[in-house]
């Protein structure tokens, strides 16, 4: 049933930066990739949020981790990705298991108040760490090494690789939903009360789900770190939290393709009105592009009040009516 | 290190903590009352400093400035709250989180296209030197002045609520917002009139700090944060806790930021000190909440008993 969509979506996105290296915008072919590593990111997210109801205002802190991980690693002279990425994906994952272990015992507001507070921590921390740039952020000399004769440096082929490293990502989210433990973090969500009763580990389910999201959320940050060649505390700030949960919440909570929606969506809507000219906009006010904030926020805003349940609910909607 | 250093740290800490009072008790009530997370909340604060910067400039006047920036805000805050926030009520926290998200970037970038990315407010001549508190101790008098209205501010905010009608109903809502519904308090009415007093109380406190700190967009999301880590320690709901809460937060992250690379220097290398010191005070006041949800998951002082 579902079969269909994803063959569709994976043709156009094989296909994509062919066309456009054929048609000379390579440019778009970064773009490409920034946008399916914003849904790495995301879909990690939506694990932790949507499957398994923890709303996690964090998320920051482990992509963070991931990205300042590989650089550091790359910085020091380690630059094979089969080290770095890794690393960063254990980094993120050992952070994620102490503070959802903390943060899991309080609910609610509060939840999400520490995640918060944790990610914040980091924020400040990286400022501190002089040694690798501090506030001013770290600059890499290059991308990170995959061997295997696959050249990173190249536009189309990291394309390639963050596309492959999605594709995981979500057939690794589809079976992980199908499977026993997902299904049981679906039950907790519901129900956490009940799924105790029934004599789940709802504590230790819950931290596993917050770690495994933590851990891709930290290989998204390394693939981060290599793309822009540049790492700063910024990745860290919560604003770059509120970003992954709204493409969350704008593409589908908790829906396999909510997070690579959300991400498509919102990067694909800020590039639109900054980079795009629109004739009639610009008669009005010709400095609109300085303000695509304004557009973007505009934008959200009517998706709260008019399309409540995501992007992705759209396309269900139709299948049934 | 000398006690008039100390004493110094101590205003300044309980300066920033009655600040932070005013923004966090807003941010509580609004979280406590209405269940309803406001990130735009920080962007109110923005507005406030804006809007005391360019009526000082019209005016001509500090005083006439800052006192109108605050009804301006205020007006803001509720017409916000009438065409935008009230229909995020009934909704779930992520929706809140997604709308006020977008609030605080169509907010940034309005101010961005009235007034641009920063503006300049100088302080009034005659409060911008020091007054000597004790022989010897100097200390700035716009600081003074900014921790005296604080305290009557914050004084003025325990009267209001804890013996007034309006008052009596906010707190009737914090404690059991369905009771008080079922009482005949009228809940539109109220979340309006509490949004407007939290709009104030920011535009309050951006206007007395717009002299110290830079008026520019943006200044409101990282403060947010730091309001929203009060109203956790105090307990959400209870502007007793938010008091207590921000003075503690003031204070442990000003002395911190002073007696950590000093207390840290004592037994450590020099360079490592100078260095891990900053670190250590500005996560200070997380841990600080990490430690009070440790013990007390619901803050200081729960708003619902």
């Amino acid at each position: 049933m579902r079969t269909i969509p994803v063959l569709l979506f994976a043709a156009f996105a094989i296909a994509l930066p062919l066309a456009l290296a054929a048609g000379g915008q390579l440019f778009y072919v970064g773009f490409a990739s920034r946008v399916l590593i914003y849904a790495l990111a995301a879909t990690s997210l939506n694990l932790v949020l949507g499957y398994g109801g923890m709303v996690s205002f964090g998320h920051a802190a482990f992509v963070g981790a991931g990205a300042y991980t590989a650089s550091i690693l790359l910085a020091e002279g380690i630059a094979t990705a089969w080290v770095g990425w890794p690393a960063a994906m254990l980094v993120a994952a050992l952070l994620a298991l102490a503070f959802g272990a903390i943060s899991l015992r309080t609910r609610g507001v509060y939840f999400i108040m520490i995640t918060l507070a944790f990610a914040q921590m980091m924020f400040y921390l990286s400022n501190s760490i002089k040694a690798y740039g501090g506030d001013e952020g770290l600059t890499l000399p290059r991308r990170a090494d995959f061997g295997l004769g696959i050249d990173l440096a190249n536009e189309i082929v990291f394309y390639y690789v963050a596309l492959a490293l999605l594709g995981a990502a979500l057939y690794a989210l589809a079976r992980l939903a199908g499977s026993r433990f997902g299904r049981a973090i679906l039950a907790i969500r519901v129900n956490e009360a009940r799924a105790e009763a029934i004599g789940f580990p709802v504590r230790r389910y819950k931290l596993l789900c917050f770690v495994v999201g933590g851990a891709v959320g930290g290989l998204a940050g390394a693939l981060l770190a290599s793309h822009g060649k540049y790492v700063n505390p910024n990745v860290f700030h919560w604003t770059q939290s509120g970003t992954l949960m709204i493409m969350v919440i704008l593409g589908g909570v908790g829906r396999l393709w909510g997070g690579v929606l959300g991400a498509g969506a919102l990067l694909g809507l800020e590039h639109l009105i900054a980079e795009v000219r629109i004739d009639w906009l610009a008669a009005l006010a010709p400095n609109y592009a300085q303000h695509a904030n304004l557009g973007v926020g505009l934008v959200l805003l009517a998706v709260v009040l008019f399309a409540p349940r995501g992007l992705a609910d759209l396309f269900t909607r139709r299948r049934d009516g | 290190m000398s006690w008039v250093l100390l004493f110094e740290q101590s205003l300044n800490g309980l300066q920033f903590g009655l600040m932070l009072f005013l923004l966090a008790a807003g941010l509580t009530l609004v979280f406590g009352i209405m269940d309803m997370i406001n990130l735009a909340h920080g962007s109110l604060y923005m507005l406030g400093a804006f809007f005391a910067a360019a009526l000082v400039e019209a005016t001509g006047s500090f005083l006439a400035g800052v006192l109108l920036a605050v009804p301006a805000t205020a007006l803001a805050g509720m017409m916000l709250e009438r065409a935008l926030l009230r229909r995020l009520y009934a909704r779930d926290h992520l929706s809140q989180v997604l709308a006020t998200f977008a609030l605080i970037l169509v907010l940034n970038e309005t101010v961005r296209i009235v007034w641009g990315s920063d503006r300049p407010l100088a302080l009034p001549a005659a409060l911008s030197g020091p007054v000597e508190l004790l022989s010897g101790l100097f200390y700035p008098s716009y600081r003074l002045l900014i921790i005296a209205v604080g305290l009557a501010v914050a004084l003025l905010l325990h009267l209001l609520v804890g013996y007034t009608r309006l008052g009596m109903w906010v707190r009737a809502g914090a404690a059991n917002r369905e009771m008080a519904l079922a009482m005949g308090v009228n809940i539109g009415t109220l979340f309006t009139a509490v949004f407007g007093i939290g709009a104030a109380l920011c535009a309050v406190a951006g206007a007395l700090l717009a002299p110290l700190l830079a008026v520019q967009v943006g200044m409101g999301e990282n403060i947010l944060i730091v309001a929203f880590v009060v109203i956790v320690i105090g307990g959400i709901g209870s502007i007793r806790g938010a008091f207590v809460g921000a003075l503690l937060v003031g204070a442990v992250d000003t002395m911190g930021r002073t007696l950590l690379p000093i207390a840290l220097g004592a037994f450590l290398p020099p360079q490592f000190a100078s260095a891990a010191g900053p670190a250590l005070a500005s996560v200070a006041i997380y841990v600080l909440m990490a430690g009070v949800l440790f013990f007390k998951p619901q803050g200081l002082f729960p708003a619902r008993a």
